[in-house]
């Protein structure tokens, strides 16, 4: 985009008469059918659509949701049972909103990694990416708050252990984790709290945050699966060679994505809405106990690989704040890619051999830590190696490894892309032209 | 409207800044009623009082939990093979001597880290983030520890603590469990949340 708001022309009196009192159909089109994207979009395109597609149905549900739940430590969890149980289709809504958290990661996080594979945080989309990577945190927190909502055992358990992070922080510590419960330990004011963080607070700053990075977006324009700047090759009337109007290319497609997601969520919600105990677990079928922690805490399987994190950096110095900084570094070095990454190529197509490694390397630790974080490696080494073995050592071992590859990928970058690499030509127009 | 040429942009200036100052000090204040409406209410405070803990009935290498400010407090009965086994464990801890004086009175500052060494009192919060840690008394092979001699395991991140709540080295958690105010009332009651020699206020 860039270019200033053309008005739309229409022999409707109706619609003139309101544009020119507010321009709403002249913005819409701007960002419809005046927005030219790239044409070579694939199959990796689609989560950015399916992104907004379940944050509309996060909000549907969650406002019908709240209708019946009962934010309060000494009825949430029998409200949750209730809306479940006796309330009409209570179950199908409660599913549909606990399904969409799990799927929103997975296309979030899908949506994440494309941006890495095709340099779509580099300039001029640094901004795009850092508002994504603000969506994202703000994503974190509202999904923990939903997760303490039902008030079961894990639910107690993972606010204890979320909220103790904080308690690591020198000397304001232990006064801010009571800041934050309101209480000595999780309690009603917590969940009360969390309640309304969830409900209003949260889901008006991802709203902020979405019209900001769409903004951003179609300021600068969408990179593609080349990398290719399609704004510099523009044709005799202005439009971009290689592009094409969102509306109706890029709507139909994404309304066939959206079919297929929606075929695959409807599996899940009607068919396996635990997803054995990787999207609801088990433990939390129990109510909040305070006095016994569930034998294996774990949170749910879009936070394993940060936990692993935590868990693998042992405490220094009698405090336990390293393994919170590993954490929360891991996720804060994400933001500074656009600067870690100095190379010039956007797309992996194109860039050098030590890349696609790296990536790939990138990828596969952050799998390898969620099955640590979820307890899998755990299970596993037991089964493999006896039980005469020290698991907990074999653990650390492998966790760590995997820890350094996921730092390392940030490490290897910075200095491979200054220098070192060896990049391929990138084209000078998208490579698929018909 | 002034003309710009007439403008005295000092003055502009000036009064700009202190009508910034003046209206960001007062956003300031007006958030603090709203930051403190998160501390602990008064209805959380006052439910803070001491406990009673009858331990006529815990038999040796039993333990019973008893809540105090909504936290687990074991009490443990520790047997005499536990005590023995205490001091061959000092090589692997972080903090053998009980020298971090947070995490227990004066009077708990001993090789048992209690007042009477077969009772074990502790407010079992793993110091890592705050989990129960689940107890294995025996003096046997544990998956987690084949050297394992009794103690405190915490099923979250792995610490361990020996029967002495002492965390063992190279563990995610950084100190020793807590151990609270407390004393004997009598032989078998122990009043947790006051000194010894303090009255209950």
């Amino acid at each position: 985009m860039g270019a200033p708001m053309t008005r739309i022309q229409t022999n409707s009196r109706v619609i003139n008469w309101i544009e020119d009192r507010l321009p709403i159909f002249s913005f819409l089109n701007a960002h419809t059918g005046g927005y030219y994207a790239p044409k070579n979009f694939n199959l990796w395109y689609y989560f950015g659509s399916l992104a907004l597609l379940v944050l509309v149905n996060q909000i549907l549900t969650g406002i019908f949701l709240t209708m019946n739940y009962k934010p309060s430590a000494a009825e949430a969890f029998a409200s949750v049972e209730y809306i479940m149980r006796d309330v009409e289709w209570g179950w199908l809504i409660r599913y549909m909103h606990s399904t969409g958290a799990s799927l929103f990661f997975v296309v979030v996080y899908l949506h994440m990694f494309r941006g890495m594979m095709y340099g779509s945080y580099k300039k001029p989309r640094e901004l795009v990416w850092i508002l994504g990577m603000l969506i994202f945190l703000a994503l974190m927190a509202e999904a923990f708050m939903g997760y303490v909502l039902p008030w079961g055992n894990m639910s107690f358990w993972g606010a204890k252990v979320i909220i103790s992070l904080f308690g690591t922080i020198p000397w304001i510590g232990e006064s801010l984790v009571e800041w934050i419960m309101g209480d000595y330990l999780p309690a009603d004011a917590t969940l009360n709290r969390f309640f309304a963080l969830h409900v209003i607070a949260l889901p008006l700053v991802l709203l902020f945050l979405v019209v900001l990075h769409l903004a951003a977006l179609h300021e600068v324009g969408s990179n593609n699966p080349d990398g290719v700047e399609i704004k510099a090759k523009k044709g005799a009337d202005g439009k971009p060679l290689d592009g094409i109007p969102f509306h109706p290319y890029y709507t139909v497609k994404d309304i066939f994505g959206t079919g297929f997601f929606l075929m695959i969520a409807a599996f899940i919600i009607f068919y396996a809405p635990t997803f054995g105990g990787w999207f609801l677990e088990h433990d939390n079928y129990i109510p909040a106990n305070n006095l016994a922690t569930p034998s294996h805490i774990k949170p749910v399987w879009y936070f394993t690989p940060f936990y692993a994190i935590l868990r693998m950096v042992p405490s220094l110095f009698g405090t336990a704040i390293w393994g919170v900084l590993a954490m929360f570094g891991s996720i804060a070095l994400l933001f500074f890619l656009p600067w870690i990454d100095a190379g010039k190529v956007k797309s992996v197509r194109y860039r050098g051999l030590g890349y696609k490694i790296a990536l790939g390397l990138f990828a596969v630790s952050f799998i390898m830590l969620a099955a640590v974080g979820a307890g899998v490696v755990g299970e596993l080494i037991p089964e493999w190696f006896g039980t005469h073995v020290d698991a907990t050592a074999i653990e650390n071992l492998f966790g760590r490894f995997w820890t350094i590859i996921y730092f390392g990928f940030f490490v290897f970058l910075w200095f491979y892309s200054r220098g070192m690499e060896k990049t391929k030509p990138v084209p000078e127009r998208v490579t698929t032209h018909d | 409207m002034a003309n710009d040429a007439v403008v005295d942009k000092g003055r502009r200036r000036f009064l700009t800044a202190t009508t910034a100052v003046v209206g960001g000090a007062g956003a300031a204040v007006a958030a603090v009623p709203f930051i403190k409406s998160w501390e602990p209410s008064a209805k959380a405070k006052s439910a803070g009082a001491p406990v009673l803990a009858d331990i006529s009935k815990i038999e040796a290498g039993q333990k019973v939990t008893f809540a105090w400010r909504g936290l687990p407090v074991f009490v443990v009965n520790r047997t005499k093979a536990q005590l023995d086994a205490l001091p061959g464990e000092d090589t692997h801890l972080r903090d053998p001597k009980s020298d971090n004086t947070a995490q227990q009175p004066e009077y708990a500052k001993n090789e048992w880290r209690s007042i009477k060494p077969e009772w074990l009192v502790m407010v079992a919060i793993c110091t890592h983030l705050g989990c129960v840690p689940d107890f294995y008394p025996e003096i046997k092979p544990e998956p987690f520890d084949p050297n394992w001699k009794g103690g405190f395991y915490c099923p979250c991140h792995k610490s361990r603590y020996d029967i002495a709540g002492r965390v063992f080295d190279g563990v995610p958690a950084p100190a020793n469990m807590p151990i609270p105010p407390y004393h004997f009332v009598d032989d078998t009651h122990i009043l947790i949340g006051v000194d010894p020699g303090k009255e209950v206020a």
